[in-house]
């Protein structure tokens, strides 16, 4: 018996989170406490990798804020996430699409995928 | 190890313990044997790989074949040969201490084993003095290396005593405790807890 298997089941039904995937742009809600008050706050950007899995699991979300990149990386099983939307599916060739961090403006372009 | 989030939101690291069932196999008395202490049995394993003393010992306790048998002092509560320990022993507990056999390093430089800094870049031009323990202590005065001065030597491998690792979970079903923090070991290895 793995004893961490154990644990990640326990924790796995707590909180579950919608498929995406690397190139999907999506919409993290995520709660910011600021003293005793709390508030939603909204990060939209290009998923860049999802790693680790279980408890311990984490995604990258890239964005452009103007001319700067801006990346976070959340936890999935973190409680102060609220919800995720997700945008648009993007059509990439690669589970981590670091290569999106040198590329600007058309070239970073992500084609959607077709169903 | 993993991590589970507290009330708060907090990201806690934390190892994930399996403790017991461990069965009482025998009672020590000061009677019978001069001291006082109960021998505990864990970790099942197949009976053609015990040798026939252990398997008449284990019968008299009533319990399968166990991998690990360890005395141990000072409990509060008498036990029979028979008994079953398991996590909800620690029940009612917050703080917990956890000793066991830290992974082994080998022979290891002071570095490595007493935190030196070594010298970095600064070996004025010397080229094997990146990692070196430098002075030993005085010339004349005292003559000689005083006992206990930090060197290279076998790093690890030995028992560790960790105090006060914060209880954060309890599965009865499985048996597994959760504690904060790390524990002496590598993954698979035994521990001893106590309260």
């Amino acid at each position: 018996m793995n004893l961490m298997d154990v644990v990640k089941e326990k924790y796995a039904a707590e909180n579950s989170l919608p498929d995406f995937k690397a190139g999907d742009t999506i919409t993290v809600h995520y709660k910011i406490k600021e003293g005793s008050k709390e508030r939603i706050q909204q990060f939209r950007g290009t998923v860049l990798q999802r790693r680790g899995n279980g408890n311990t699991e984490t995604f990258t979300v890239r964005k452009m804020s103007g001319n700067v990149g801006v990346e976070r990386i959340f936890p999935s099983a973190s409680p102060f996430i609220d919800k995720i939307d997700i945008n648009k599916r993007g059509r990439v060739r690669r589970a981590r699409i670091f290569y999106l961090r040198k590329l600007t403006g058309k070239r970073a372009r992500i084609q959607e995928k077709k169903y | 190890m993993t991590s589970i989030y507290d009330a708060d939101g907090k990201n806690i690291p934390c190892t994930v313990i399996q403790a017991g069932p461990c069965v009482v196999t025998q009672v020590k008395s000061e009677d019978s044997d001069g001291y006082a202490a109960v021998q505990l049995a864990f970790d099942d394993k197949k009976e053609k790989n015990t040798p026939a003393a252990m398997k008449g010992h284990f019968a008299k306790a009533k319990t399968t074949p166990k991998r690990k048998v360890i005395e141990l002092k000072g409990f509060v509560k008498d036990w029979k040969p028979g008994d079953v320990i398991t996590v909800d022993y620690f029940n009612n507990d917050i703080w917990l201490d956890v000793s066991g056999i830290t992974k082994g390093k080998g022979f290891q430089g002071v570095v490595k084993r007493h935190n030196f800094s070594g010298v970095n870049d600064a070996t004025h031009g010397q080229h094997n003095r990146n990692r070196a323990p430098g002075s030993l202590g005085a010339s004349s005065y005292p003559s000689r290396v005083f006992k206990g001065m930090r060197m290279a030597g076998q790093t690890g491998g030995k028992k560790v005593k960790i105090l006060n690792l914060r209880v954060m979970k309890i599965i009865p079903e499985n048996n597994l405790l959760i504690l904060k923090g790390s524990v002496p070991g590598s993954n698979g290895s035994y521990l001893i807890i106590e309260k």
